[in-house]
């Protein structure tokens, strides 16, 4: 699938990227997502991120909710006139057959508190489960895009739960169906992982060194910035948020806390913006 | 006469938007006609997900042609003052016009013709105008054009626009889309372009490509389908406006269809159920033959399927089964944890900055809540939901036996339901749907054995949320509703949060008239400024509490010159060459600081009692009751005795319909009159019958008189208005006579002086029931 994926829109124009190595909460993290979607410089690219919310963790007790996921990330600037098509397009690439399955777009507008980003779009349903996120970003850490970029984001297990008919994301075969190989399933390689994982996320992790790790990352952060190093700097904005996740997870973040929390990562987020606006001379 | 259609195709428009798009298209482009003098029959307009229609009937084919005169200079002014007249008509002088003025002279006029503009490029001027002025909630930029912030918003991209004069094109373009006679039908129906030829084959022509343009239309499916579906399931449907509203601007070829989920779902709580499918996943669903939530939901596809569904069904079963056992998750998770051990995290919530977390309001609701019972507010016999004129809260006590036993036990369950029912607001289930705040706290105090009353009571605790809502009457319940808004109101009028204007963030409002409708409903009898009173001592103790456990012993902080610790009498340690200690941030600080300063405070909270009589005033205009009726009782001022207040307004209302209302108001009105004309103070009242000899229709008004106030006196304190209206009323015969046969204007101040205090007198016993000087008619 992601190979197909990666043939349709390199086929396309997009370049096909890999995924960042960092902990991050969303494919919209990568750097070729947020900083590539400032500026006037047309670009295209596809990749796949891996994805940590340690609050979707479910124990590997859930059919669809995890808190480490895969999503395909696809950015378009400025974002062509027939995107609608194209996705779609990409989908009946993927083997989804809109004649008998219920596409729908579905007001969905995007936010992200933590990047200072937002813009409106749809979440894409496919018979009444989310299996995309589309967006054309307004505003990126703070500034307007110019010109608008248009981001789609394919959540990779719920398409291929469709594809494959199955009931639960560990019951996905996870390798060549018509090898002679063992079957491996999503399960076989992730139930376990799942399992520890929500357990540390929620019960076990230190929230002392957390803590620490926070103010750790929010003072490198500051850092790079005060050494004219955007990208270092975005990086620990990225490091920043996913600790605050991880916090919010362990519930010991107030709701009062919680909002000066994000604050922080947004200004994080944003002074890398600004840093990489000025390292390239664009104007605000 | 042509009729006119305009087609807005864009990506799909948000479902909420869609109707107030509508409207406003239509109204936009019937302003903008009007201006520019284009008539026209009608305006119809449509929204789907793809597009905004819109159909002029019987437009002109031109506007209006007109003849505009304007009056110039005299025709021997100034060559200057001509000259400007000729550059503001755009004419020359042989082509004004000389008319002769009134004075002999000659007026030069300029008579311009506006020739009549033909309707296409009046139409495509309001098209444009339109597009570009339409009021979309929240709207964005696209593709190469975002480059300039300035390029055209619209809510999705703009796609393609129709616009058709009979079967002309209008040509206009706006943002690179040029105006144009095809469209697109349905995305996967008829994804290929379609050629309109006019107004009149619109509608037909893309419900033959699977669109119904018609938002109603599609409702009326969908309403009609999911019948029949549940219907053919030996089902119900349990019926949503909302829903329906929501499905049709998700479509344009609605399909509805049933499917089923695991019946082992139906013990999670059936709110919850029909809120995840509802909120969720825009799902229908359905009560079996028992009434109760049936294991079926019915989603509404936007194709005909080529299996007929069989797929779409499947895929929507799947994701409700994981949102269903998401619900569930939380559900059992939840119940693992009993409602008084999430404590801890209330203490972490911010109810509101200045007002502490949410635990300090527990501790101050449950305290209150106990009072009012122990008060005998509320009572086990009286929050029965009988409205009834029992005795007024002077009376109340000894003459009223109570099962003390009874008393005790209701205390302790309002107490014990206060303390808990604030707790499911730190539950999985109330985080993930906060709409489920205290149904879900009932829920989860039945599962750990909770008293029913006191499960009741968390569950309605909120009740009643506005107008036309529940209003609870079992008297646990009605304890801790009271407890929580009287509560909320005290300590956001102490801290000057009130609402202004249209501005009332913290729904004060509501919870005022909340207040009001559970004290009017249950027939509750007390003084407003009691339990005020006792709400805001809850705060200042908490203050004091706080102030004594967070402060230093060592702090030199002081208020007004003096040390803290003499404040609340602790062992002054003071050194005043110290200056005062900041302490940031604690609201209870504040408070006890203004309650150190001014203990007085206690005794009430400033407005809001005011507040109260305004809310109860709307209320009661809102019911149907005169205002001028209510102003009048409300003039009588100092009555904080809702139900009290209230009886007098309703006794007030039957009675000036009456004949003997009527006669009083007469009666009344012309003594007010005269006092009012002469000016007469009251200052030198007294019975002028006792020093000179009263003439026979002024004996009889005081007779009158001497009888009637001594009823009506009665009458008010046994809180029978309508006796003491009839009472009164029996003074205009009396009063009529007097008017009639004597001389109240006197030349003998003594008796001028009398009689006016006669009628002061017959206005305040009047009074005594309401303020009369405010009834119109």
């Amino acid at each position: 699938m992601i190979l197909t994926l990666h043939d349709y829109w390199s086929a396309r124009g997009c370049l096909i990227l890999q995924p960042y190595d960092m902990r991050m909460g969303a494919g919209t993290f990568h750097t070729a997502t947020t900083l590539r979607a400032l500026g006037p410089d047309p670009w295209n690219a596809a990749f796949v991120q891996p994805c940590r919310r340690p609050t979707d963790g479910r124990y590997g007790e859930n059919p669809n909710r995890l808190q480490h996921y895969y999503q395909y990330q696809v950015i378009l600037k400025p974002s062509p006139p027939d995107l609608q098509e194209l996705y779609l397009g990409s989908l009946a690439a993927i083997g989804v057959d809109m004649q008998t399955h219920d596409i729908r777009f579905v007001e969905d507008d995007w936010e992200s508190p933590t990047l200072g980003a937002w813009g409106l779009g749809w979440e894409v349903w496919c018979d009444g489960m989310e299996v995309t996120q589309f967006t054309y970003f307004q505003q990126m850490g703070g500034f307007d895009c110019k010109p608008v970029a248009g981001e789609l984001t394919y959540g990779l297990e719920r398409l291929a739960m469709y594809i494959q008919n199955k009931d639960s994301v560990y019951d996905l075969v996870f390798n060549d169906a018509e090898g002679n190989g063992p079957v491996y399933t999503y399960g076989d390689v992730f139930l376990e992982n799942e399992r520890q994982m929500s357990k540390w996320n929620f019960e076990v992790a230190d929230t002392e060194t957390l803590f620490d790790l926070f103010r750790k990352a929010a003072a490198e952060c500051e850092n790079c910035l005060g050494h004219g190093l955007p990208i270092p700097a975005y990086e620990q904005a990225i490091e920043a948020s996913h600790i605050f996740n991880l916090l919010n997870a362990r519930g010991v973040i107030s709701v009062a806390e919680r909002q000066a929390y994000i604050g922080r990562v947004r200004d994080l987020a944003k002074g890398s913006c600004a840093a990489w606006m000025e390292k390239n001379g664009w104007a605000a | 006469m042509t009729d006119f259609l305009l087609e807005l195709r864009s990506e799909e428009i948000p479902a909420r938007m869609q109707e107030k798009a509508r409207a406003d298209l239509a109204s936009l482009f019937a302003a903008r006609l009007e201006a520019l003098n284009l008539d026209h029959e009608g305006i119809e307009s449509y929204a789907t997900p793809r597009r905004l229609a819109l159909i002029v009937r019987g437009v002109a084919d031109a506007t209006t042609a007109m003849t505009e005169e304007r009056k110039g200079p005299r025709a021997d002014a100034p060559a200057q003052a001509i000259e400007g007249f000729l550059r503001s008509t755009g004419l020359t002088r042989d082509q004004l016009v000389e008319r002769d003025d009134a004075k002999g002279g000659k007026l030069l006029f300029a008579v311009i013709e506006r020739p009549g503009m033909p309707a296409p490029s009046v139409l495509s001027n309001a098209c444009q105008h339109v597009i570009h002025a339409f009021p979309w909630p929240k709207s964005m930029r696209w593709g190469e054009a975002s480059a300039s912030t300035e390029s055209l918003r619209w809510v999705r991209p703009l796609q393609g626009i129709v616009a058709l004069f009979g079967d002309a094109l209008v040509q206009f373009e706006v943002a690179g889309v040029k105006s144009g006679v095809t469209t697109v039908g349905h995305r996967f129906h008829h994804p290929g372009p379609i050629t309109i030829g006019s107004a009149a084959d619109y509608i037909e022509k893309l419900r033959a490509c699977h669109v119904i343009v018609d938002g109603a239309e599609r409702r009326a499916i969908i309403a009609v389908g999911a019948k029949m579906a549940a219907g053919k399931a030996g089902l119900a449907l349990i019926e949503d406006e909302g829903l329906l509203y929501e499905n049709a601007g998700l479509t344009e070829w609605p399909v509805p269809l049933l499917g089923r989920f695991d019946a082992d779902f139906l013990s999670v709580p059936p709110e919850v159920i029909q809120l995840t499918a509802r909120v969720n996943q825009k799902y229908f669903v359905c009560s079996g033959a028992d009434g109760k939530l049936a294991n079926a939901f019915i989603c509404t596809a936007n194709i005909d399927a080529l299996d007929g569904g069989a797929k779409i069904v499947e895929g929507n079963q799947k994701v409700l089964a994981a949102r269903l056992s998401d619900a569930r998750f939380f559900y059992e998770t939840d119940l693992k944890t009993r409602l008084e051990d999430l404590q801890p995290k209330l203490e972490k919530i911010v109810f509101h900055e200045k007002l502490g977390t949410v635990a300090d309001k527990v501790e101050r609701v449950a305290k209150l809540a106990r009072w009012l019972v122990t008060e005998n507010i509320v009572t086990p016999a009286k929050a029965g939901g009988q409205s009834q004129a029992g005795q007024s809260p002077e009376t109340l006590g000894p003459g009223l036996r109570r099962d003390d036993e009874e008393v005790a036990k209701l205390a302790d369950q309002a107490e014990r339901a206060a303390r808990l029912a604030k707790a499911d607001l730190v539950t999985g289930m109330v985080g993930e749907f906060p709409e489920l705040q205290g149904l879900m706290g009932g829920y989860y105090a039945a599962a750990q054995g909770e008293d029913p009353a006191v499960a009741e009571a968390i569950r309605d605790h909120y009740k009643p949320v506005g107008q036309g809502d529940d209003v609870p009457t079992a008297p646990v319940t009605v304890a801790v509703s009271l407890a929580d808004k009287l509560d909320t109101l005290v300590g956001f009028f102490l801290s000057d949060e009130r609402p202004t204007g249209s501005k009332d963030p913290f729904a004060l409002r509501r919870a005022t008239l909340a207040v009001e409708i559970l004290t009017i409903v249950s027939g509750l009898r007390y003084h407003l400024e009691s339990p005020i009173a006792f709400g805001t001592k809850r705060y200042f103790d908490q203050a004091d509490q706080r102030v004594r456990s967070e402060l230093k012993p060592d702090s030199k902080l002081e208020f007004s010159g003096t040390p803290w610790k003499k404040l609340i009498a602790v062992d002054p340690d003071d050194d005043p060459e110290d200056p005062p200690v900041e302490i940031g941030g604690s609201f209870f600080v504040n408070y006890w600081l203004r309650y150190s300063a001014n203990r007085a405070l206690v005794a009430g909270v400033p407005g809001l009692l005011d507040f109260f009589a305004d809310r109860l005033k709307v209320q009661q205009r809102e019911a149907g009751v005169r205002h001028d009726l209510i102003d009048a009782v409300f003039a009588l001022g100092g009555e904080d005795d809702l139900v009290r207040l209230l009886a007098r307004v309703h006794a007030l209302q039957a009675f000036v319909t009456t004949e003997d209302g009527a006669n009083l108001l007469a009666g009344y009105k012309r003594a007010a009159n005269i006092l009012k004309k002469e000016g007469f103070d009251g200052t030198d009242a007294g019975t002028g019958a006792n020093i000179y000899a009263a003439e026979p229709a002024e004996s009889t008004l005081i007779e009158a008189l001497n009888a009637a106030e001594p009823r009506a006196a009665a009458a008010i304190e046994a809180e029978d208005f309508a006796g003491a209206m009839a009472a009164l009323s029996t003074l205009r015969a009396p009063i009529d006579a007097f008017f009639d046969q004597v001389t109240v204007n006197d030349a003998d101040q003594t008796k001028r002086a009398a009689r006016l205090a006669l009628l002061a007198r017959m206005r305040d016993a009047v009074h005594r029931v309401a303020d009369f000087s405010k009834i119109e008619g």
